[in-house]
């Protein structure tokens, strides 16, 4: 049965990617653009070197699969998590005034200070769309929509006020230390120590989730709440408070990263909206740990090779955007078609 | 006298920012009446203004404008109804996938139109008009009636929805339909269709909310609705899914950005983004119930028919 399931996952997963293809021909041609050029260049910029694959894709690929994590844990337990957004913001923040304020300590103390601080934000972030939830009633969809603005404009003041630069002048931070800073892991790229991070987090949360008696109740109470509470052997509300928690520390430890591996300050746009990008690297992943990886790799690369492909081939970034789109609707389409397909046959077993 | 001056000015620009939010909110709040919650209204937000640049440039004319704004906003809400009507995908999901194809796709297109010639459009502005008496009334005259079309159409729009909400047979079917879909399919009303009329009309407010959006500023930008159609939905839930209290909700929104104009062109130093944050948190406690109940139409985001998940 779980076999057969991880089949349908991958057969949905790639039928998705051919429609996409599809789909994206069909604008490129409609648009005047040469499809062949374009993903040729798509392909050159992302995979083409070493720099393009190491310092572009994967560089990219680090917060969508954080993030993407993130998600993958909500959804996975039934949990609508719009607020990664935020959650990554209050990650971002948190991670930053502690890498300006830690001091002169050297990096295996200050730089895991700067994740621990990321991820308490992140899930404290999530805390209160979670205590709504348990408490009130009130469902997560809106709340975390709403925490996603209070953090954004929490960054613009940040960025302007507490903590702008020393000048004074531009809305920005000032850079981290070098002590806070991750090692690159390839000489010459930017690729950094966070990628190692995000491996060890998809390891580790699929374990988590397969292999331990939380993990399994957190994936029976995605399955079917009412089940779970007829079982009278977890309590829900605490149950989803550990996956709200989870969730946003995951979301926010992809903050600390990408302050500490790449972008050394924190400046409004720094995600450019990876919070909703990564529910769609969870749901092409079919919200599997593992495969998170290689569709947060995916998606990094489109995003990587976006600015190859309006170098070489003429066609906007933007249209990067558009495509990421495609790929979130064919993953809807598809999955729907074939478990229509197949509803027939699972209702005899 | 000057305090009186800048304080009608104040309003007069909250109740223009308000605007698309408002006519955004209105729509969102009849789809939401139907059980559906639609996320993606974004999307169609960036499409309306799309189109309505595209229209009113091609026939220099405003009213074309509006007219193709809400249609483009229409399209991408069908999209959306597709497939949470035709595919019973989840909503949120469809919403987050309409709202990502609105942003990319009329960049794309914007960019293959216009980026090359390397020009910034100019269309026709909206202009505001003083209606004759009402528009003479010291403070509140200049405060709510010189302004643009659209500002008086949202007067219209407001009384109308609440009378069609809560006084006719048919709003009274949407808000059933949205309560407890099995009992209104027994009295022999059909969920799919009411439910896909609710989104159209949703859809088509909110591109007349990206038209708005886009003659107002006389041009186009990429992701020029700015977020404002997750703010519709806050301001859907501080309105509690009635047309009047959304009207207010969605000034006091518009006041917060209004401030901020304020601040900044007066050089204040004070942290108008703390301002801005204000109406967010007072959606998030209103959804507490501090203010009493808020509450949601009951079946709202479940899927229909409900045993096929």
């Amino acid at each position: 049965m779980k076999g057969h399931d991880a089949w349908v996952a991958l057969a949905v997963s790639l039928l998705a990617l051919l429609l996409t293809v599809f789909l994206t021909t069909g604008a490129l041609v409609l648009g005047g653009y040469s499809p062949l050029l374009t993903f040729q260049s798509l392909l050159a910029g992302s995979f083409g070197s070493l720099d393009s694959f190491f310092g572009v894709t994967l560089v990219r690929a680090v917060p969508l699969i954080v993030i993407g994590l993130a998600v993958t844990v909500a959804f996975k337990s039934g949990v609508w998590n719009i607020g990664a957004e935020g959650q990554f913001y209050a990650g971002a923040i948190a991670g930053v005034w502690v890498g300006l304020n830690v001091g002169d300590y050297p990096s295996y103390f200050s730089v895991p200070l700067v994740f621990l601080s990321a991820s308490v934000a992140g899930a404290l972030w999530a805390l209160l769309p979670a205590l709504m939830r348990t408490r009130l009633g009130v469902g997560e969809v809106v709340t975390t929509i709403l925490m996603n603005f209070v953090a954004i404009h929490l960054v613009s003041y940040i960025v302007r006020w507490p903590l702008q630069e020393e000048r004074g002048v531009f809305p920005n931070t000032d850079l981290i230390d070098e002590s806070v800073r991750l090692p690159t892991i390839v000489p010459g790229t930017g690729l950094h120590l966070g990628f190692v991070v995000a491996v060890i987090l998809v390891i580790g949360l699929s374990f988590f989730f397969s292999n331990t008696s939380m993990g399994f109740q957190l994936r029976a109470m995605g399955g079917s709440q009412e089940a779970t509470r007829v079982s009278g052997r977890s309590s829900i509300p605490q149950l989803l408070i550990v996956t709200f928690l989870l969730s946003g520390s995951l979301a926010g430890l992809a903050g600390g990263i990408e302050i500490a591996g790449r972008s050394f300050a924190l400046y409004e746009g720094l995600s450019p909206g990876w919070g909703y990008t990564a529910i769609a690297v969870a749901l092409l992943a079919d919200l599997n740990f593992i495969a998170v990886l290689f569709t947060g790799i995916f998606f990094g690369a489109l995003e990587g090779g976006a600015g190859a492909m309006q170098r070489e081939a003429g066609i906007p970034a933007t249209w990067v955007a558009g495509i990421e789109a495609l790929v979130l609707l064919s993953v809807l389409a598809s999955d729907r078609l074939f478990r229509r397909l197949l509803r027939p046959r699972r209702k005899e077993d | 006298m000057f305090e009186s001056f800048s304080i009608v000015v104040f309003l007069g620009t909250a109740i223009r920012l308000a605007v698309p939010l408002v006519i955004a909110a209105l729509g969102e709040s009849i789809t939401e009446r139907s059980g559906v919650l639609n996320i993606g209204i974004e999307g169609s937000i960036i499409a309306g203004a799309l189109c309505a640049s595209l229209a009113a440039l091609e026939w220099s004319s405003i009213f074309l404008g509006m007219v193709f704004g809400a249609i483009g906003g229409g399209l991408v809400a069908m999209v959306f109804a597709v497939f949470v009507l035709g595919l019973n995908a989840d909503q949120i999901i469809a919403g987050t996938a309409t709202t990502m194809a609105g942003l990319g796709f009329t960049g794309a297109i914007y960019q293959a139109r216009f980026a090359a010639t390397g020009s910034v459009i100019t269309l026709p502005v909206l202009r505001s008009f003083e209606i004759p008496y009402l528009g003479e009334v010291p403070i509140l005259g200049p405060i709510f009636f010189q302004q643009s079309i659209t500002v008086y159409f949202v007067y219209l729009l407001v009384p109308t929805l609440w009378y069609f909400l809560f006084r006719t047979s048919w709003g009274l079917e949407l808000r059933s339909v949205g309560e407890d879909p099995a009992v209104a399919e027994e009295s022999g009303i059909s969920i799919l269709f009411v439910r896909f009329l609710a989104i159209m009309f949703g859809g088509l407010l909110a591109g007349l909310a990206g038209a708005h959006l886009a003659l107002d500023s006389g041009t186009f930008i990429e992701n020029m609705s700015g977020g404002r159609g997750f703010i519709a939905i806050a301001i859907v839930v501080l309105g509690r899914w009635n047309p009047v209290s959304i009207a207010g909700a969605a000034i006091f929104f518009g006041a917060a950005s209004a401030l901020q104009f304020l601040f900044q062109s007066s050089g204040s130093d004070l942290p108008f983004p703390l301002f801005l944050m204000l109406p967010y948190l007072l959606t998030l406690i209103a959804l507490s119930g501090w203010f009493g109940r808020t509450k949601a139409p009951r079946s709202l985001a479940l899927p229909w028919p409900s045993k096929s998940r």
